[in-house]
């Protein structure tokens, strides 16, 4: 590749504006890295956008032309991956586009993310998603992966030609939004996978339970009034898609678990060899069906905020890998099309700018998981899409975020880097806030207020404030 | 009797027990008001009063209008046919309009839940939730409370059975919630397609069928709505009736029932029992333009001070 990131981006299958890669010394951050032995504070000298060194805190010098990063007291990871975002486009651009959505990803300390196909058009053709990958090249600040629609227009019907999707440069296969609802369907879509490669990933729904169903079915909807969407709507689609994924010997992914019954019906399939895989949302990991009793619409998203029981049981899920990773379902929509009355609104919450402080403040805060664990299950999604997993070593390209665990903010107090505001932890207040965020070699999200030192030399082109206003627009 | 009342009427949870006697007693007065030759009152003169219907509704629309306008309000009423609303515009595009003329409540039916709710947020108006989809009517609720308190005094321990439809009854959930705040005991009944699963979280108990109906003192019947047959919740009128009609062979005469309209004769209500001296749906209308000028005079005018008087 011609462009100067090319051999940073660590996949063919994954797209991103070239830039260059970055020099820069972060010290004396707290570096975690749950896939090695790294658990302390350390300097990391990044030259050219690759990991150069790992040193003792203040053991490497800073070169001519290195900025330097005080990272006392802060923490660097892994850059995070998710699996699972809506960005939009084409399409929909008034909610989010691939320069917003990919933004609002690097703002949480994202380096990578996989969108989903339910665009209009639907990415369900060659043409579709060639014209998608040409925009990623020009306007995606962290690399994007894309799933390619199982169904043509995600209408169950008619299977999407699956061998060229994937040829071009699709990772895998979704309907998301919508449930593969015939048996029959999936059936052909899982035996084509021998030939197409590419994980076949799930939104599990029956729709003859979900009905129109806005919320969970329990003691809140009873109260509201609303149209109840029982957890085994989700649940009895898992179990007859891992028995499917089992009688075909396929590779299927279920996305956003959100009850008990599924938890326990992925456990099983896992325990008799299929071959599956299920992701969590921090939406689902941290609150439940209570909130929705104020009919704020920021609350509704399919599958619906559930109980207490199940939240706890997509944290145990979480802790003992039986629930593979952290996937945001970032979803944006305007603020016209929620402003309206529950009811009325279209499902779905933002989430990539706020999973980490999230999960951190009401998970790994509170004791419930492990720093490292929650850093693994954030990083975890790379993997199962065939994508390679950020590393903290000598070598690997950087793919790292810097984030302040002590830092603490009030979601939405600055506005939001995506382009829609329906985050359902407005207002609340968490800890853990990123200040930096490199993709693939380069700067691909920095704080306004973090203050590098320039290395003597070349001192002006590349100061803080240069760079955080870029990262600011 | 200090009672601060709130600022909008969206849900009976927004009155405790002493706020729904304060909004009774002050009905009382007003419904002698009602007795009257000249039905009308001065308390909101100059003042202006929107009702937003979204709905069809006959009885809460022009009990709320006649309310108004016996305190002497000026009343502007709409609804959605014939209005920009059917153009196009946003709830909260027409309540921004509506504002401009600066009304002191706006009343708003709507067949979605958190309506009134999402209104009070975008006006200096006091909002009455005049039923939002099958959330809540809480002034329906009083208005049963007011009958109710009429009828036996007190509601302490009084035994009431909702039957019917509660799944999409905004009525039943206002009326467990009210009921139970004024220490009846409450249980729904209805096919068990028909009752929400976890509806003893609000406080009742549940049962699928009338065995035992003859603990209650009150029957509230609610409305079997034709179009659920079709959507299969029932395998039809004619099994539900066998079930769970409310005719005189089920009840005893001093069993009272109330219903909150419009009745569906010969489903759910037998045509006998609905012109029976025990059925009180008359007194129910009645009390509803005695009820809503009191929620208007509280909510607008009343002041802990003048609830002592009262």
């Amino acid at each position: 590749m011609a462009s100067p990131s090319g051999g940073l981006i660590a996949s063919p299958k994954l797209f991103c504006t070239p830039r260059p890669g970055v020099d820069l010394l972060i010290r004396g951050a707290h570096v975690l890295d749950p896939r090695g032995e790294l658990d302390q504070p350390h300097d990391v000298l990044i030259r050219d956008g690759r990991i150069a060194e790992i040193g003792a805190v203040q053991s490497i010098p800073a070169d001519d032309g290195v900025d330097v990063v005080d990272g006392t007291a802060k923490h660097v990871f892994p850059g995070f991956v998710d699996p699972h975002v809506h960005l939009r486009t084409p399409g929909q651009e008034y909610k989010e586009d691939l320069d917003t959505g990919t933004a609002a990803a690097a703002a949480g300390g994202y380096c990578a993310v996989v969108a989903m196909p339910n665009t209009t058009p639907t990415v369900d053709t060659a043409a579709v998603l060639g014209s998608l990958i040409e925009l990623a090249r020009r306007d995606a600040r962290v690399p994007v992966g894309f799933l390619a629609s199982i169904t043509r227009g995600l209408r169950g019907e008619e299977l999407t030609e699956m061998a060229e999707l994937s040829d071009l440069g699709a990772i895998g296969f979704t309907d998301d939004g919508k449930p593969v609802v015939s048996a029959g369907m999936l059936r052909k879509a899982l035996q084509y996978q021998r030939l197409c490669g590419g994980i076949i990933a799930l939104h599990e729904e029956d729709p003859t339970l979900s009905q129109d169903g806005v919320m969970h079915e329990g003691a809140v909807s009873a109260r509201l009034g609303l149209a109840g969407i029982p957890s085994l709507s989700e649940s009895t689609m898992v179990a007859r898609d891992a028995a499917l994924a089992r009688y075909e010997d396929a590779r299927v992914h279920f996305q956003h678990l959100s009850c008990v019954e599924s938890v326990q019906a992925l456990a099983a399939a896992k325990a008799a060899g299929i071959r599956v895989s299920g992701e969590a949302s921090p939406h689902h990991l941290t609150l439940t069906d209570d909130v929705v009793r104020t009919l704020d619409s920021r609350f509704k998203m399919n599958p619906p905020l559930r109980s207490e029981a199940d939240r706890r049981a997509l944290i145990d899920g979480l802790r003992s890998g039986i629930i593979d990773c952290i996937a945001t379902d970032h979803a944006p929509h305007a603020v016209h099309e929620k402003e309206v009355p529950f009811e009325q609104a279209p499902m779905g919450v933002t989430g990539l700018e706020t999973a980490f402080a999230a999960l951190y403040t009401e998970l790994v805060v509170s004791g419930e998981l492990e720093l490292a664990t929650v850093v693994e299950r954030m990083t975890a999604g790379a993997a199962l899409y065939g994508l390679p997993t950020p590393r903290i070593m000598v070598g690997e390209p950087a793919n790292l975020c810097l984030i302040d665990l002590e830092a603490r903010f009030e979601v939405g107090e600055d506005g939001y880097v995506s382009r829609s505001p329906n985050c359902a932890f407005h207002g609340r207040t968490l800890f853990g806030r990123v200040l930096l965020t490199l993709a693939a070699g380069a700067v691909a999200y920095r704080r306004p207020m973090l203050v590098t030192t320039a290395a003597p030399t070349h001192a002006q082109s590349r100061s803080a404030q240069t760079a955080g206003a870029e990262a600011d627009r | 009797m200090s009672t601060r009342m709130p600022r909008h009427l969206i849900s009976i949870d927004d009155l405790d027990r002493a706020g729904i006697e304060r909004v009774l007693d002050r009905a009382e007065s007003f419904a002698e008001v009602s007795g009257r030759e000249i039905k009308k009152v001065p308390a909101l003169r100059g003042r202006t009063v929107v009702n937003l219907f979204y709905e069809a509704s006959t009885r809460t629309s022009s009990s709320f209008e006649l309310a108004a306008k016996r305190l002497s309000a000026d009343v502007v009423s709409i609804r959605s046919a014939g209005s920009s609303v059917d153009k196009g515009e946003s709830l909260k595009d027409t309540i921004r309009t509506l504002s401009a003329y600066d009304p002191a409540a706006i009343v708003i039916r709507s067949p979605q839940a958190g309506a009134a709710q999402l209104v009070a947020g975008w006006t200096e108006a006091a909002v009455i939730n005049a039923g939002d989809g099958k959330h809540e009517h809480p002034t329906q609720a009083l208005l049963d409370v007011f009958t109710l308190r009429r009828r036996f005094g007190s509601l302490d321990r009084l035994n009431i059975w909702i039957v019917g439809d509660v799944t999409h009854s905004r009525v039943a959930r206002s009326d467990i919630l009210a009921f139970t705040r004024m220490g009846a005991d409450v249980t729904v009944c209805g096919p068990p397609t028909l009752i929400p699963r976890q509806i003893e979280a609000l406080g009742c108990k549940a049962t699928p069928t009338l065995d035992h109906i003859a603990e209650a003192d009150v029957v509230y019947v609610l409305r079997m709505q034709h179009e659920r047959m079709t959507q299969a919740f029932v395998p039809s009128l004619r099994e539900y009736a066998a079930r769970y009609q409310i005719n005189q062979q089920r009840l005893r005469p001093d069993q009272v029932v109330m219903h909150p309209g419009p009745v569906n004769r010969g489903v759910e209500l037998s045509a006998a029992m609905i012109d029976s001296p025990q059925a009180l749906i008359g007194d129910q209308v009645k009390a509803g333009v005695a009820v809503r000028m009191a929620v208007l005079y509280e909510l607008l005018v009343g002041s802990p001070v003048l609830a002592a008087v009262a």
